[in-house]
């Protein structure tokens, strides 16, 4: 037993994947000094004071470290083993938080401990990881096979999201979607995926352009009817595959469409909602008429995404004015330009903008941000961090830090992709997942193309709780990888 | 095998996705660092400091150039958050002269990035504005106790007389609005509120200077921004001269002392307006200064409204001051002549009676005039309204536009904020209230002797009596004679006349010099000068009759012209004719004669708010 312990530490240093490790290294070493820069301050100048962030983070990143030797070093089994029971515990912890955790800023989701605070949350990510992946590793599990499959795997991921909305950390619990990449990954249909890409386009075309209107609908709502069309006629050609009725459903529109034109040129003017609400249902009637001569699930797939697409429409006006919050409204418009609301929600977006802005191309150099320096950006340390990388290090180190980025993300899918048993597979998934929302969402935030969501970008935020989530999302990955020539299953 | 081969294949998928965001995030980072200036300017403007450098406001004169407003210098506790050292909170409180509560809150108030949102520990930053003088000296001297600290000075407003606050108005910090409104301000600057510091801000108040410096990363002034060659130079407000007489003013406001009214008086060759007094009024000082908040707030709560501008706002019935007019527009329409005659059996008594009192019968207008009478204006009034062969709707609008043309129904144009326009109905007014036009001079008599509808303002008063002093015409009132080197509006020293032949305005005259030698107002003869004067008693439905006065003085040649107004205070001759002659008096000869010290005395002394039958205000 002794022998074979040391044996099987010995391995894991050498087919540790270093080239991951070293991206690591790299990000955190760099997420230290941005911590140092954008709190620096000329009293206390030491980067290893522990009153400071930097001193703290300081901290951070070395029990982190700690943290990440001893995942090493311990056996890759009990992930597997004890995925269930990690994935109950952190559950039940999520719910003791709720109740136990005391109201910062209107969010219920930090445990104090005496001087250390920690968040749940960032360890659910882990939990629901391992979890989601012994799900997919039972035996012979086929996510197609049953719906049942959908749902176990669903509630897997929708039950932490429950429990931290009702944390009140909405950045928190969205991060926890991203695990459909997984879900595609594992045999979901591609349309899912499509579907999501779709509604976002609507949602944002049909919310930023209410101005003006074309045929009594505005310009937004008619170029959402032009896309679902579009898209009725594509998926008739490129998924169903009968050009005879694809050519008939696009003659159709095209001619109704001419006349449309004509009409409103000659002054009669078409109700734009009639008129695309009528055409719509004739080719969806047609669609169901002629269909019956071939297989009929995919056209009732393009036919009910068409419908599904209209409802969606109309009810996305309704979403956004009565179901989200003011705040979350505002923070969308701002994030689409409808609004600048330069005193509220859009304040720091537009200082981040103004401080990454004014970096250029080199930067004005390390610790000579004024921006970043004289306070203008909030949450400059935490959130915000990227835009003490933009104002100091410029383009050039905005850029690298979102290639060294990328670089990591590859890696993992490389990684992901490299393990046999699909434990490994669905584990490296769900860290890729996380990365990718949590990069694109917060840097998406500080240039001001996401709406701001309160979540910290992966090893450069201040904080342990995050940096420690990550870190330990990372080495159980980075463990599980270093043994799989060892699997033979 | 082929599914697994398939699913594979989405890796790329999922790696393209992320790739392209990177691409799309990269092409928005060359935008916004390389591609665009826009975010570098802002940027700019964030680190530069624009030093604001603030002019000294225009001083305030009085007529005599006598300084009434001037500039002193006021303290600011400032200081630099990193050269703070340890010091002792507790004499900190103690020299400074506040709580401990009170130092931590502007301690956290000018640390909060919302209210400070220039803060940096770097730079100088305001902890307390407004030291007292005293607070200042014994700050100075302990100054060495506390680091990092040290007083920068300011201008405030001193006032050299306890008057006139009215017509002076004060000066507070900028609201949001204002910032919005005129580009000029910035938060944090001052303006003008209420009088004249309100509505000649723009000459008072100067242009800023600016002096731009350079900041680096820590906030730390750099120096001058291209050796201060963008820098502007503040230009000074201009002063102004007031017309008033600050000492009459002042005598003005002691006679008023414990009544509610006002007292407006001007000088008919110019239009100058040489006292405006408005009682109850509040120290000037009042409003300077850190307990500014605290004060203005109490005045604001006074049941009394001391910020109430009752010469310019208050609208009131200005009862048999009002005849005068009505003679004028008799006799310019025709209805009489200087010689008519109308009955008098203690009233006017046709189908209605408006009473009267004792004094001969029939009368003409002079003696009417001189005794008041009530009886003949509403006959004067029945006539011109009723006339045979017209519509009471015409004749009314034609009695109306005269009123107007007089200065009455309408804002004046005072050079002062918030004047009120009075009352003056019109035809069609009637005509909504009576539900058609079936209504006769009887339905609506009581605006012949002042009293029903009509509102006046004392400053309407005033002018009226200015018109008839000058025999048919007025310069429009106002306050400042002067702008420093500038010349003022010219709708100032334009000549208005209505409509109405001057000799009706001299036979006006003669009937109000025949009250005070023998009518109404024997009270307000002078020796050695000729007053003219005409009292009025207005009824009004919150208890005594309101006592007024309007005169001017001399008969010929009039130097000054008076209207006085005291809330609930009785007969005219009772307060308004005394109040108003002593004015006369003291602007005239300078001194009250000795004959006469013991009406001032009991004028200065009198309290008409205990025995104004008003119990609520």
């Amino acid at each position: 037993m002794e022998l074979r312990n040391t044996e099987a530490n010995v391995s894991v240093f050498r087919s540790l994947d270093w080239f991951t490790i070293l991206l690591y290294v790299l990000l955190v070493s760099a997420g230290a000094v941005s911590i140092y820069a954008a709190s620096y301050d000329f009293d206390n100048a030491s980067m290893f004071d522990f009153a400071e962030f930097s001193g703290k983070q300081f901290l951070w990143i070395s029990l982190s470290l700690i943290i990440g030797c001893i995942i090493l070093l311990l056996d890759y089994r009990i992930y597997e083993t004890y995925a269930y029971p990690i994935y109950g515990i952190v559950i039940l912890i999520l719910i003791a938080t709720i109740f136990l955790a005391p109201d910062i800023k209107g969010s219920r989701s930090w445990l104090v401990f005496g001087p250390v605070s920690l968040q749940p949350a960032e360890f659910g990510k882990v939990a629901t990881a391992l979890a989601l992946a012994k799900l997919f590793n039972s035996y012979n599990f086929n996510l197609n096979a049953k719906v049942s499959n959908y749902f176990r795997a669903l509630i897997l991921i929708f039950l932490p999201i429950c429990l931290i909305l009702l944390q009140r950390e909405t950045g928190s619990a969205l991060v926890y979607l991203s695990l459909i990449f997984v879900l595609y990954r594992e045999g979901m249909s591609g349309l899912v995926l499509f579907s999501v890409f779709c509604s976002v386009v609507y949602f944002v075309v049909a919310v930023k352009f209410t101005e003006p209107l074309i045929l009594d609908i505005p310009v937004g709502e008619f170029s959402v009817f032009i896309i679902i069309l579009l898209i009725y006629s594509l998926m008739l050609v490129f998924y169903c595959r009968d050009l005879i009725i694809a050519r008939n459903v696009i003659l159709g529109f095209i001619g109704s469409g001419i006349v449309v034109t004509i009409l409103s040129l000659c002054g009669v003017t078409v109700n734009g909602l009639l008129y695309f609400c009528g055409i719509l249902t004739l080719a969806i009637a047609y669609t169901l008429v002629a269909m019956f001569h071939h297989k009929i699930n995919k056209f009732l797939i393009t036919v009910s995404f068409a419908v599904v697409s209209v409802l969606f429409l109309f009810s996305v006006n309704y979403v956004f004015g009565n179901v989200l919050e003011p705040h979350q409204q505002m923070r969308i418009k701002v994030a689409l330009g409808i609004e600048e609301d330069l005193r509220g929600a859009g304040y720091n977006v537009n200082q981040s903008k103004i401080a990454i802005g004014s970096g250029g191309i080199y930067g004005k150099g390390f610790l000579n941000g004024t921006q970043t320096k004289l306070k203008y950006v909030p949450e400059q340390h935490t959130d915000f961090i990227f835009c003490t990388i933009g104002e100091e290090e410029g383009f050039i180190g905005a850029t690298t830090v979102l290639v060294v980025f990328l670089a990591l993300i590859l890696r993992l899918i490389y990684i992901a992709e490299r393990q046999r048993t699909p434990f490994g597979r669905v584990y490296a998934y769900c860290v890729v997942s996380c990365l990718i929302f949590h990069l694109c969402i917060n840097v998406g935030m500080v240039i001001g193309l996401c709406p701001v969501i309160g979540i910290p970008l992966p090893f450069f935020s201040y904080g342990g709780s995050a940096l420690w989530g990550f870190t330990i999302l990372l080495f159980v990955l980075l463990r599980i990888d270093a043994s799989r020539k060892e699997r033979r299953d | 095998m082929r599914k697994d081969y398939n699913l594979a294949k989405r890796r790329y998928v999922i790696g393209g996705f992320i790739c392209l965001i990177v691409v799309i995030y990269v092409f928005r980072l060359f935008s916004l660092q390389v591609s665009d200036d826009k975010y570098k300017e802002n940027a700019e403007s964030n680190a530069f400091l624009r030093r604001v450098i603030y002019p000294a406001r225009g001083l305030i004169y009085d007529r005599e150039g006598r300084l009434v407003v001037f500039n002193q210098p006021a303290y600011d506790v400032m200081l630099i958050p990193k050269d703070v050292g340890d010091f002792d909170t507790v004499s900190l409180c103690k020299v400074l002269n506040i709580t401990k509560e009170q130092l931590l809150e502007k301690w956290a108030e000018m640390k909060n990035p919302k209210k400070n949102p220039g803060y940096s520990a770097y730079t100088p930053q305001k902890l307390i504005s407004h030291l007292s003088p005293e607070d200042y000296g014994r700050l100075q001297e302990k100054l060495y106790m506390f680091p990092g600290f040290f007083v920068q000075t300011r201008t405030v407003r001193q006032y050299n007389y306890v008057a006139a606050s009215n017509i002076l108005g004060n000066i507070r910090e900028v609201s949001a609005s204002d910032v919005e409104r005129d580009r000029y301000y910035r938060s944090g600057d001052y303006t003008g509120d209420l009088g004249v510091e309100k509505s000649y801000e723009k000459h008072l108040r100067g242009v800023k200077g600016v002096e731009i410096l350079m900041k680096d990363a820590y906030g730390r002034i750099k120096g001058k921004y291209e050796n201060g060659i963008h820098d502007v130079s503040p230009v000074s407000g201009r002063n102004l001269q007031l017309s008033i007489d600050i000492e009459l003013q002042e005598y003005g406001e002691q006679l008023m002392r414990n009544k509610i009214g006002a007292i407006v008086a001007i000088e008919p060759s110019t239009g100058e307006i040489l006292a405006l007094v408005t009682s109850p009024n509040y120290d000037p000082s009042l409003l300077v200064g850190k307990e500014r908040g605290k004060n203005y707030a109490d005045l604001v709560r006074d049941p009394y409204k001391p910020l109430y501008d009752r010469a310019l706002q208050g609208a009131y019935p200005p009862g048999s001051t009002f005849k005068p007019t009505q003679g004028l527009i008799f006799l310019q329409e025709g209805v009489i002549t200087t010689s008519t005659q109308y009955p008098c059996y203690h009233g006017y008594i046709n189908k209605i009676r408006v009473g009267c009192h004792g004094h001969g019968s029939p009368i003409a207008l002079k003696p009417a005039l001189q005794t008041s009478c009530n009886a003949y204006f509403c006959w004067g009034f029945k006539n011109m309204i009723d006339k045979r062969g017209t519509k009471a709707y015409d004749q009314f609008e034609k009695w109306k536009n005269y009123l107007v043309e007089m200065g009455y129904g309408y804002r004046l144009g005072v050079d002062l904020p918030s004047e009120s326009r009075g009352f003056i109905p019109n035809s069609e007014y009637y005509s909504k209230s009576f539900r058609g036009p079936r209504w006769s001079a009887n339905s609506i008599i009581s605006v012949a002797i002042g009293q029903g509808e009509v509102l006046a303002t004392p400053l309407q008063i005033a002018n009226l009596c200015a018109t008839i002093a000058n025999r048919g015409h007025f310069y429009t009132p106002h306050i400042v004679r002067q702008i420093a080197d500038t010349v003022i509006d010219s709708k100032y020293t334009e000549k208005h006349a209505p409509k109405i032949k001057k000799e009706y305005y001299a036979t006006i005259a003669e009937g109000m010099r025949m009250a005070v030698l023998g009518g109404t107002c024997r009270t307000a003869a002078l020796p050695d000068i000729e007053v003219c004067g005409k009292t009025g008693t207005a009824q009004n439905p919150h208890g005594k009759d309101h006592s007024a006065f309007m005169g001017f003085a001399p008969y010929q040649n009039p130097k000054i012209a008076i209207a006085v107004y005291v809330e609930n205070a009785g007969f005219g001759a009772t307060f308004g004719v005394p109040i108003g002659s002593l004015m006369m008096e003291k602007y005239l000869k300078g001194h009250i004669s000795d004959s006469r010290k013991g009406l001032e005395e009991r004028m200065l002394n009198s309290n008409t708010i205990i025995s104004s039958g008003v119990t609520k205000h």
